[in-house]
């Protein structure tokens, strides 16, 4: 019996190595939020204590084996009144435990939702994109972004959760728990972040094809800066600068992708796809896909299938010149 | 008490193997209502499910070796992970443990047959064709592709068009008819066809688990029943239960699923708790600690486990209220559970343990299942839940309690019981082997699972890009599944390399407590040659060290000119009367086979319903037309 | 180990025909109720969700009309009179009447079933119309499949009684099936208050 308790001391310390080495822009165990805060709060209590239960259990397991029998006569009999009272005993434990894991839970739960919010975003996942609209009381002072989030420092920012097709989980593990965005409901997230940085977030709920490829950017700034970000984000598109780009945008207003894309303050309205009036500010392409850089791009706008397959933008045919003149469009609008 | 003498016996003997046995040939093979001959197809059936769906497990953990793979692309990926978890969780676990309770159940409370011997053999030609039916499904293209779950809208008409979901949800009603029919025989037979004396109080502990279970499995299908209709009909029919356009609700589909997906995995795991009894209380000689205690926490655990099911939509959006009363309700379970660890220790403790292949298994269990139900207390707090939901945390999780509280007792038993299923033993250190290669590669594989979901990565997905921390453990937990293969393996070599040796394993191999132990391994189709009376809990042991019994009460005077069996009362098991057996019948094997063409039928025209109903009808009534057989003799008018 | 059986009695003077509890039928039965009893109250239940989510019920405003169901429930309450008679006459080995009793209860499920026909001929919404037109059809389907299942049933025995000699088992097949029948009928009374009167109370 001697190997299984080495192979679990092995494992638990492994755990434990593992769990000092927990970066990673995804990490669930690096909260920098205060509801991120409060459920990590949760879980450390819940690991260790459940840890020190579980190796309870096992050290009386291998008690239980490994006992010297005093004679090949059994000892104990099934009315053992020691047996039976201890038993009420671990009863009483078993349930003061969950007593205080049940009122933790519900004291933490109490924290992450709700409280007044300084700023409202409401974020609409459709297969397999994330669209991101800033809400504000004066019409004009709302916009429309995609596939990344920016959040000001220590202001309380509530997060509305709706979906455009099938279910989607909204899930940023830095900043806190997850919630899910269902046709036909609408849900809602707070956050209030502590720390400035960049975190990522992934779609939970599985949702189709490319449900793997749904990622979200977040960035977490001083207040001052997200409102320069914010500001920027309400202006319309940037002009074109050189020839090239201005062809691009012509191309890009006369083929189908005006059909589906927005660009403010061009004639491309559509509504399928993501605004990319300053598509060139973000860092990613394709909800996480790729880096918004030259070659990805396009490739993208070549064949999106081959990149993300089933992703719900066709390949629209394009000489290559004007290829290359929507690509550089695109890249400028930052 | 008279000894009765040999000649008679023999005669006796001579005339019951004529009148219980089958048909000879093939005609036998197909028109059998023997419980151990179903049983031993079942059991074998849902292993090699169990090998399919573990070889897309094996498909899977390739892919997802390393970042950006291509082996599977995401269509192939999602048909696959559907088709494990589905299959896993319908055509393996739930069956398998029902087959094991089909052999054992008759044999430990002493019943001549399980009671509704054809629908039996009717219920595994259904499980077999439902399980045909989705595999040639998944080869043709048309495998499932919204997970196990099978969450609308996803599944519905407009996101997963063509026949995939429809297959996936008519082999879901096959497997739920194969089920419940399974419950009413196990329900019956314990209630009535228990040996004189055995009262509910001395009943075994895996009868007592199969009972509860069997209720369960009563209670929950029919909400999968209802969903899946639902969404047939949604897909098939057009009308608007998941459409929330039209005052459908996306959420009524989870609801009703995980109303019967939660009690689901306690009907797999509940069988298990059976075993782990059986095997304890053999291999330490002594009777389980705590037996009233133990069938309390069974009991409770089947009620609790009906109001639980909001866990599992933690992150929907519920009313948090409502939220913190499902996450008392589900830690609530770790108090029976508890209880039983606690008993099992104390048998162990008090016992005089033999640590042979099945007692290892057990062991592994505690290690494995201690942890998963560990885990599973956190995903029931409700904030914890928002980080980990629908992460690889909870793939650790359930693979933990599933393969570690189900798996890890199945194969334990499958050790003890073998030589009674197919009269031989099983090699011990083979056995050994698979044990430790089981153990340590099923560690590797999904411990590091735990630290996957909590850096992130959520479940359902085909890739995964580099950067986030996840390559080393996954590739390290691709590494594992393979050596958990590699144990499986070892089992399928065991079972092969035993079956070409005679069947010369003796009756009772480890001095078992039950009447099951009682007669031949394996048993003769008749199982016992007169009805034991029951006065102990443990009637093979004299004393409750585990000393043999060596004299054993029967009763006579069941005639051997038909199949007769004994009934006796529900509470107190008295002999009530005598009660004729089916024959073998053709019926069952026939109504299988018309009604898969009626469910097929139906995915392709929902007029199949109406008319593919009317062979199903013209069987079950020729099925149920009386044999000559079977009238009681007195009584006729 | 030598194990020896050692007689302890003998059981040949026992009945071989039953009734009641200590049958597989009457098992088989009540595993079947309880089966189909929870996938009522589940589709009930599946009525009370949608409800919830909707301001006005149904949502066009008029309720199914009345006339239809009430029958089908007026019959079926006329008929546990001649139901709960076979049973006890069944138990009482009396073919005479059970081959009668039987006769009725067709002839009775058989009205029933075309009520059922008209009730849904006359139902004022279709099932693709809303989730409460696909919940009202649900349930109604549902009762009527379990109807005509034991309508089938009784001929079946009816017919049975009536060419074939009728031996204790019999009996006590038919009394099952009595029981069954009133699982039908009550059912029906639980499903005609949710279906007819939850609109018009509400
Ligand atoms: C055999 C199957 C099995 C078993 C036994 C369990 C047991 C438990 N499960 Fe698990 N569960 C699954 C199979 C199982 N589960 C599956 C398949 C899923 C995923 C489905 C899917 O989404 O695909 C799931 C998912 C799942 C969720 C949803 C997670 C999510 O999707 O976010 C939750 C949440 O509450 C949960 C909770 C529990 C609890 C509280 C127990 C308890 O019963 C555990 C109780 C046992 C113990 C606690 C150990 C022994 C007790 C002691 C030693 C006493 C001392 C202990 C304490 C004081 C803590 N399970
Ligand atoms: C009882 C149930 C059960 C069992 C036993 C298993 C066993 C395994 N599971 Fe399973 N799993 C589920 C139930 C189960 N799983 C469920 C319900 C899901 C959720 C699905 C969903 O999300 O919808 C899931 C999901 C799931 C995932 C997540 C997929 C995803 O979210 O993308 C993964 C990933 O690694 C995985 C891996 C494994 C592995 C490696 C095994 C291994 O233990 C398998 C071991 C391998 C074998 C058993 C093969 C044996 C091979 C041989 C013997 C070869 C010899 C061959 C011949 C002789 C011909 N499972
Ligand atoms: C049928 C609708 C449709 C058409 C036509 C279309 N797109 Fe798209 N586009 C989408 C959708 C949907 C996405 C989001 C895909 C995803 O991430 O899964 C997208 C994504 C993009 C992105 C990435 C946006 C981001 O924020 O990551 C760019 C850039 C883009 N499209 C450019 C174009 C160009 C250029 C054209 C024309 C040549 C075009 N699209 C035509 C629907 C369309
Ligand atoms: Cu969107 Cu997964
Ligand atoms: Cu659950």
């Amino acid at each position: 019996m001697n190997t299984p308790a080495r192979l679990r001391a092995w494992l638990f310390t492994g755990a434990v190595l593992a769990l000092a080495a927990c970066d990673g822009p995804q990490s669930a165990l690096l909260p920098r939020a205060e509801q991120a805060e409060a459920i990590d709060r949760v879980w450390r209590v819940m690991l260790w204590t459940c840890t020190a239960l579980y190796i309870v259990v096992l050290l009386a397991l291998a008690y239980a084996m490994l006992r010297r029998r005093a004679d090949r006569r059994r000892e104990g009999i099934a009315s053992d009144p020691l047996l039976r009272k201890t038993l009420a005993a671990w009863v009483v434990v078993i349930v003061a435990f969950l007593t205080a894991f049940v009122a933790l839970s519900y004291a933490e739960d109490r924290r992450i939702r709700g409280g007044e919010p300084d700023l409202e975003v409401r974020i609409t996942a459709k297969q397999w994109w994330w669209q991101v609209e800033y809400l504000d009381a004066d019409p004009s002072r709302q916009f429309t972004t995609a596939n990344e989030l920016h959040l000001p420092r220590d202001r309380t920012a509530r997060i509305e959760l709706r979906a455009g097709d099938v279910i989607h989980s909204y899930w940023v593990p830095a900043l806190g728990g997850k919630e899910d965005l269902i046709p036909g409901r609408t849900n809602a997230v707070w956050v209030t972040p502590r720390e400035n940085g960049t975190w990522r977030g992934q779609c939970a709920e599985f949702c189709g094809l490319q449900h793997a490829h749904m990622a979200l950017d977040v960035f977490v700034h001083d207040v001052g800066f997200f409102e320069r970000w914010r500001d920027t984000q309400l202006y319309p598109a940037r002009l074109p600068e050189t020839a090239t780009a201005r062809r691009g945008k012509a191309v890009f207003e006369q083929h189908a992708c005006a059909t589906c894309h927005t660009v403010r303050g061009t004639t491309a309205g559509g509504r399928l796809g993501p605004d990319l009036t300053h598509f060139a500010s973000r860092r990613h392409l394709a909800a996480g896909l790729l880096p918004v850089e030259s070659p990805h791009l396009l490739a993208w706008i070549e064949d999106p299938q081959r990149l993300k397959p089933g992703a719900q933008m066709p390949a629209v045919p394009l000489a290559p010149q004007d290829l290359l003149a929507v690509n550089e469009y695109l890249l400028g609008l930052r | 008490m008279t000894r009765y003498d040999d000649a008679a016996r023999r005669r006796h003997l001579a005339e019951l193997e004529r009148v219980w046995a089958d048909p000879p040939g093939l005609r036998g093979w197909l028109t059998t209502v023997d419980h151990k001959r179903v049983a031993r197809r079942y059991i074998v059936t849902a292993l090699v499910f169990f090998v399919l769906a573990g070889v897309l497990a094996l498909a899977m953990r390739t892919q997802l070796a390393v970042p950006e793979n291509t082996v599977l692309g995401p269509d192939l990926y999602n048909q696959v992970f559907s088709m494990h978890g589905s299959v896993m969780m319908f055509l393996f676990a739930v069956p398998v443990m029902e087959a094991v309770a089909i052999y054992m159940v008759p044999l430990m409370v002493g019943a001549r047959n399980i009671a509704f011997p054809r629908l039996n053999a009717f219920s595994y030609w259904v499980y077999l064709f439902g399980g045909l039916l989705i595999f040639a499904a998944f080869a043709l293209n048309i495998g499932p592709e919204a997970g196990w779950t099978g969450y609308t809208p996803l599944s519905g008409p407009d996101f997963s068009p063509g026949k995939r979901t429809d297959f996936w949800a008519q082999m879901i009603t096959f497997t739920e008819v194969a089920a419940l029919a399974v419950a009413v025989e196990l329900v019956a037979t314990i209630m009535i066809m228990r040996a004189p004396g055995m009262t509910l109080a001395r009943m075994p502990l895996f009868v007592w688990s199969m009972l509860v279970t069997s209720l369960m499995v009563i209670f929950a299908m029919p909400a999968v029943m209802l969903s899946s209709t639902f969404l047939i009909t949604d897909r098939l029919i057009g009308t608007q239960f998941y459409n929330p356009a039209e005052g459908g609700d996306h959420l009524l589909w989870q609801h009703l699923f995980w109303f019967f997906g939660h009690p689901e995995v306690y009907i797999i795991f509940m069988p298990a708790l059976g075993m782990i009894s059986a095997i304890v209380e053999t291999y330490c000689r002594r009777p389980v600690f705590g037996y009233t205690p133990m069938v309390l926490a069974l009991v409770a655990t089947g009620f609790l486990s009906f109001g639980l099911w909001v866990h599992h939509m933690f992150a929907t959006g519920l009313p948090p209220m409502g939220n913190s009363f499902y996450t008392a309700a589900s830690m609530l379970i770790a108090v029976p559970s508890g209880i039983q660890v606690f008993c099992w220790i104390a048998t162990i403790a008090t016992g005089k343990p033999r640590l042979e292949v099945p007692l290892l298994f057990v062991l592994g269990f505690f290690a494995l299942f201690v942890l998963g139900g560990m885990t599973g207390v956190m995903v029931a707090s409700v904030p914890l839940d928002l980080q980990v939901h629908d992460t690889y945390f909870v793939v650790a999780h359930f693979h933990y309690v599933l393969i570690g509280g189900a798996v890890f007792p199945l194969f334990g038993a499958l050790y003890m019981w073998f030589p009674k299923i197919a009269g031989r033993l099983l090699d011990d250190r083979l056995g050994r082997w698979q044990f430790w290669l089981l153990f340590i590669g099923f560690n590797v594989t999904f411990f590091p699972m735990h630290y996957l979901g909590l850096i992130g990565m959520p479940r359902r997905v085909y890739t995964y890009p580099t950067g986030l921390g996840w390559d080393t453990w996954n590739l390290l937990s691709s590494a594992g599944a393979y050596l958990v293969a590699l144990g499986a393996l070892l089992f399928v070599v065991n079972v092969a390399r035993a079956l070409r040796r005679p069947a010369d394993a003796p009756d009772d191999p480890w001095g078992g407590p039950d009447l099951s132990w009682a007669t031949s391994s394996p048993p003769p189709a008749y199982e016992f040659a007169h009805v034991h009376e029951v006065r102990t809990r443990t009637p093979l042991w004299a004393g409750p060290d585990g000393e043999p019994q060596l004299e054993l009460p029967v009763l006579h005077g069941l005639r051997t000119d038909r199949r007769e069996a004994l009934l006796t009362t529900p509470i107190d098991a008295v002999p009530e009367c005598r009660w004729a057996m089916p024959d073998p019948s053709i019926w069952p094997l026939l109504a299988a086979l018309s009604l898969t063409v009626a469910f097929v039928w139906s995915i392709f025209d929902p007029w199949g319903v109406v008319w593919g109903s009317i062979p199903v009808g013209v069987a079950l009534i020729v099925w149920f037309w009386p044999k000559k057989s079977e009238p009681s003799l007195q009584a006729t008018e | 180990m030598n194990r020896v059986e050692v007689k302890a009695g003998d059981l040949s003077r026992h009945r071989d025909y039953a009734f009641g509890p200590t049958t597989p039928g009457w098992w088989g039965v009540i595993g079947f109720i309880l089966i189909e009893a929870t996938a009522f109250v589940l589709a009930i239940g599946a009525y009370y969700y949608l409800l919830a989510n909707e301001a006005r019920w149904p949502p066009r405003g008029v309720p199914p009309p009345l006339l239809w169901g009430t029958v089908f429930m007026l019959i079926g309450l006329a008929s546990e009179l001649p139901n709960a008679w076979i049973k006890k006459r069944a138990q009482a080995l009396d073919l005479r009447a059970v081959q009668f009793g039987l006769g009725v209860m067709t002839v009775l499920g058989i009205a029933m079933l075309v009520v059922r026909a008209l009730e849904f001929g006359s139902l004022n919404v279709h099932w693709t119309s809303h989730a409460y037109g696909s919940i009202v059809w649900a349930l109604l389907v549902l009762h009527t499949f379990h109807t005509l299942t034991d309508v089938a049933d009784s001929v079946v025995l009816w017919v049975f009684t009536l060419v074939h000699t009728v031996d204790g088992r019999k009996f006590s097949d038919v009394a099952d099936n009595a029981f069954y029948w009133h699982f039908i009928v009550w059912s029906w009374v639980v499903l005609y208050v949710v279906v007819y009167w939850t609109p018009r109370w509400l």
